[in-house]
Parts: C-alpha cells; structure tokens; sequence
C-alpha cells in the first residue's frame, strides 16, 4: 500500500443471467500492492464479479477500471496487464512444467532471457528443480497449485486474480503458498483473492464479504472484527453471512 | 496478430497432439484401414451376374450361344430349365438376376431374319440385373455375328464399340480410391479440431487462455494450421496404400492434390472449430458435425454420381464443399485434368476456407 492510486476501481458493476442478479452494484477500489480478500458464501457472486474484472465475462451495467483500462470497452487491454489463477486446475496436463511455463510466457511477450531467469527463480524457490520436465498431470495437487500461480504471475502482471487458489490444499501447502502470495504483493503486484478460509482473510490487508449479490462489509480484518465485536473473521462472517438467501 | 504467440501456440498443440495416446495412431491407422478395406467391400461392379437358360431350341447355335456366356468372367450361368415357369422360380428366389429364352426352332427362324431371343432382369438388385442384361445380350450378340459370318449369312451388322476413357476397365475401384481420401480428411480433419476444441472448454484451458492476451484469429488459427499437417499425412498415406496395393497412380500433378488438400482441410477444421465454438460439450459437437457429415458424404457424388440426382438436388451440392474435392481428386488421378480446367474448382473450395476460416474466428467468443 505504498501508493494511492487505486489498481482495481469498480462503481455500480452488475450482471444479470436472466432476471438472475448475480452481482448487483458493487463498488469498491483496491490500492496498489494490497492483498484484497473477497469473501462470500457459495453462489454469493464473487466468481462473477472477478470473471468480469479479468474481462472473461461482459458486465450488464455499471463500470470498472483494472489497470488503468476500461474492463467494458479494452478487456483485451485488462488481460495484457493482469494474471489469472482459476478455481479450476487449467494447465495443460499433457505439457511439461517447463514447457506450461513457457508458454504463458510466450503468449505474454515476455522475452526468452527474462524468462530463463525468472523461471530459474521460480524453480528454485518453489524447489521444483527436479520437476521441470515432468508432465504436469504427473505432479501432486500441492505443487500443481502453486505451478498455476507461478504461471499466472510469470509476466510479474500489475494485479493477480485468484480464485480459491486453495481449494482442497493441506494446511501446510496452504501456509506456503500465502508465503507466495505475501512475495508477490512485496515486490509490488496486486492480489486479488477470493476464499473460504477465514483463516485466511486474517492475511489480507483489506476484505469484502459478498452477500447475495451485494458487499456487506468492506475493512481491513481488524476494522471489521472491531465493527461486529467479535474476536475472529469467523464470527464477523457468520453475523454477515447469516441472513444470506442464497447458497448451493 | 503475433507471430510469436502463434509459434508458442502452435508448438503446444503439436505436443499435445503427439503426446495423446491414440490420435498420433489414429492418423495412421484410419487411413490404412479405410483404403485397404473399403474398396474390398464397397464395390459396385457388376460380377458374377447369375443367369438361368431355358432352351428350347435345342441346336449347335443355342448351345454355342450358351456356352460363350458361360465363358464370360462376369457371367455365370446356374441353371438351364425346361419350362420358362421353372426358370421364373430361380428368379424369384433370388437365385438369378437373369433369365434367357431361346425359343422353338430359333436357329431355323433366324435365317428368315426372326430374332426372338428373351433376356428378362430381376429388377430386384436395379443395378446388377439391367447391367447383367445388357452383358448377356451383347454376349449372344456376339455369338450371332460370328456364327452367321461363320455360315456365309450376310447381313449388315451395325458395329458398335464402347471404349470407357480414363478408367478403361470401368473399375469401381479407381472411381472410389481417390473420393476415399476426401472421406478421410472430412472425418479427420473435421472431427479431430472440434473435439481438440471442446475438450478444451471442458477442462477449463480454455478459460485459462481466454482471460490472456491471445488474439482471437491467433488462436483459432493456431487450433487450424495442425490440420494442414494431418491432411497432408492422411493423404500421402492414402496415395501411397493407392499404389501399394491397387497399382493406381495419379495421372496428373501431385502438389495440385497437396494444394486442394490443404484447402479442403482448412475448410472441415474451420467447420469444425465453429462447430466447437457453438458447443459446450463434446457430445454436442459430435452430434452437430455427424449430421454435417452425413449430408457431406450422401451428396458429396461420392457413392452416388452427383448427375444423376434430381436437379433441386444438384443445385444444394453446389454447396456442398467435398463436392469440388471430389471432382478435383477424381479429374486429377483419373484424367491428369490441368490446374487451369479445375481453377473453378480451386476457387469454390478457396472461397469456402475463407469464409469458415472467418466464421470458425467470429464466433470464437472470449468473453460471455
């Protein structure tokens, strides 16, 4: 949070399926560096409304703004300047570790000295020194999530989006890859993180809860426990969360 | 569009192709099996017509008569009845195509010049029954001609000679070996991009890519160009097993084959890839393009010659891509046609990539 401007600055954004609001009017801005945790029930939106910040899907009304460009009018501007990690496994099984990496790279024009170095980095850091040319379904779930992030943010995007990036991860896997996540909001992307874990909000310099459609609460973890008077992110979720019509 | 993401997108789908455990075999088997088996068994020469005699005749010219039918490869005479009623009996149950009467006194008769010999068909096989007649007669015409010579009797005989250009033994097989390649290359090409395509939607890689940068005719592109490749195998496979095994050369221009071959393979995978962009799962794009397919080979004039079906009919296969493939595979291996005589040709099939090439990438949609 070393600057002011904000990265990520959305106004009145909704999308409707149908006479479905999904996402109706939310607002929010998220500073530069910040690890932003956007956090809600299943089928509260939050899906949608990053799909609409990384210009995979057409918002029905209201704006927003990721990187400096419009995400209604220059989505394809908002794609060179973010990296995107899915909920779902999306690397290619059939390439190799190496082989996934570099082609992200690739198509991110980032040049073949920047990568050889950056992915030097990367395998040392992630100790997959020995994996490089390992087929990707070969390896476990663990390393295939952070492999997913490493792709994501191998261009070093402005801001990286994550979608329940832990999904299905033990807690030590976890606990690390939040060491990645504090690594790259150090050296100065974005986080944008969506999670079920509220373990993990506590990591977030500032959250938003969705409730059906809407932000409840927006405010740095502390913030928010002081507002409900409760000790954990836990508590504040379930008083939030509790009137909540939707849900799987 | 950028060279540089094309080439790193190009090279993982050829990875991916190679690494696939059935499709690199698929390239290669399908050919094999489709040109070796298929010409075996679709076969519409007409062979071993069945004919059953009744003579009445009983004399050297009607035994003569019957013998050089015998002697015809085509024709095999089952049965000689005494009555035409028990003749009429082989040929309701099936047991001949042909029935031949010779009548009462008929070798005396046909001095007077009272020519009387009955050739009845089994219409039930249209195709074997009238092309079997048409044998037999042209058989005992034959006999005829030659024992009246042989007997000093003189009449003027019209001579007739039928020569089959291009395909001088009238061989099926010749008319269906090169249509089989464009079979080949509709399935191959045509189903292979559409499943490459969806799977991916299914596996969510194509999410990861449509929230990059890639342009949309990159990527299409990139999902097309593998096809080029794989058109060209199937049909160097399918040329070779052609001469392998059938002796049958193209009489003209090999890279005039290539050319329309890349043509014809950009216009199935473009089909295909829009196809794909249209569906959500595999099944759904299967079910689309087997009902493209299914008019593709039906009206295509590969099994049934394109001249003779109705005129409303004819007009549709001008619309209809594998149709120009055909006629430029058939002219080229059976003709040695020039590039120019077929330039139409060229032009309907370049025009049909281009424009599927263009809808496979519009409705290429990264955003919903």
């Amino acid at each position: 949070m070393e600057n002011n401007a904000p990265v990520i600055s959305v106004k009145d954004l909704t999308k409707k399926f149908g006479k479905f609001t999904a996402v109706d009017h939310i607002s929010f801005d998220v500073m530069k560096g910040e690890i932003f945790g956007f956090l809600g029930a299943n089928g509260a939106g939050k899906t949608t409304a990053m799909r609409m910040l990384c210009g995979l899907s057409i918002p029905t009304s209201g704006h927003g703004k990721v990187a400096g460009y419009d995400i209604t009018t220059r989505p394809e501007d908002v794609k060179r300047h973010i990296g995107y990690m899915s909920q779902k496994f999306s690397l290619y099984g059939e390439l190799s570790v190496k082989e996934n990496l570099k082609l992200f790279s690739s198509i991110y024009g980032v040049s073949n000295a920047d990568f050889k170095k950056r992915s030097d980095k990367l395998f040392d850091e992630l100790g997959m020194n020995d994996m490089h040319n390992t087929l990707v379904k070969d390896i476990p779930v663990g390393w295939k999530q952070k492999l997913a992030f490493a792709s994501a943010t191998i261009h070093i995007p402005e801001v990286v989006f994550l979608d329940e990036p832990t999904g299905g991860v033990d807690p030590v896997t976890r606990r690390k890859f939040w060491e990645l996540i504090y690594k790259a909001s150090s050296e100065g992307m974005t986080v944008f993180v969506t999670t079920h874990y509220l373990d993990e909000a506590e990591y977030c310099n500032r959250v938003s809860i969705m409730v059906d459609g809407h932000i409840s609460a927006l405010g740095s973890p502390t913030a928010l426990k002081n507002k409900y008077g409760s000790d954990t992110m836990d508590e504040v979720f379930r008083i939030i969360a509790k009137d909540a019509t939707r849900s799987d | 569009m950028n060279t540089r993401i094309l080439m790193a997108l190009l090279h993982k789908e050829v990875s991916l192709m190679r690494r696939n455990t059935i499709l690199p075999k698929i390239i290669f088997i399908m050919p094999l099996m489709v040109m070796l088996v298929i010409p075996l068994v679709a076969n519409l020469d007409v062979k071993n017509v069945k004919i059953v005699v009744v003579d009445n005749d009983h004399t050297q010219l009607s035994k003569r008569i019957i013998a050089d039918i015998s002697s015809s490869p085509f024709l095999n005479v089952v049965a000689a009845c005494g009555t035409h009623g028990e003749a009429m009996e082989w040929v309701e149950n099936g047991d001949a195509d042909v029935l031949l009467t010779i009548p009462y006194d008929y070798s005396k008769n046909i001095v007077s010049g009272v020519d009387q010999i009955d050739v009845e068909a089994n219409g039930v096989n249209a195709t074997k029954g009238m092309i079997g007649a048409g044998y037999v007669s042209q058989s005992v015409g034959e006999t005829l001609v030659q024992w009246k010579d042989e007997n000093g009797i003189g009449f003027p005989v019209a001579n007739i000679s039928v020569v089959n250009r291009y395909n001088p033994t009238l061989d099926f097989r010749n008319y269906m070996i090169p249509a089989l390649m464009v079979v080949l290359i509709i399935i191959i090409c045509g189903f292979l991009p559409s499943l490459n395509l969806v799977s991916e939607k299914e596996t969510g890689t194509m999410e990861a890519m449509n929230v990059t940068p890639v342009g949309r005719f990159t990527f299409v592109l990139s999902k097309l160009i593998p096809f080029w490749i794989v058109g060209i195998l199937v049909v160097t496979v399918g040329m070779i097993v052609g001469w392998l095994v059938y002796g049958l050369v193209p009489a003209g221009d090999i890279w005039m084959i290539y050319l329309a071959t890349i043509l014809f393979s950009l216009v199935m995978s473009g089909l295909g890839v829009a196809i794909a962009n249209y569906s959500s799962t595999m099944l759904q794009s299967i079910f689309v393009m087997f009902a493209f397919i299914m008019i593709f080979q039906l009206m295509g004039g590969l099994f049934t010659p394109i001249g003779s079906m109705p005129e409303w009919a004819q007009n549709v296969t001008y619309a209809i891509p594998p149709r120009y493939f055909i006629e430029i595979m058939r002219s080229i291996y059976l003709k040695g046609t020039s590039f120019i005589e077929l330039l139409p040709q060229y032009m309907a099939l370049f025009i049909f990539a281009v424009t599927l090439c263009c809808v496979a990438a519009i409705s290429y949609k990264k955003q919903a």
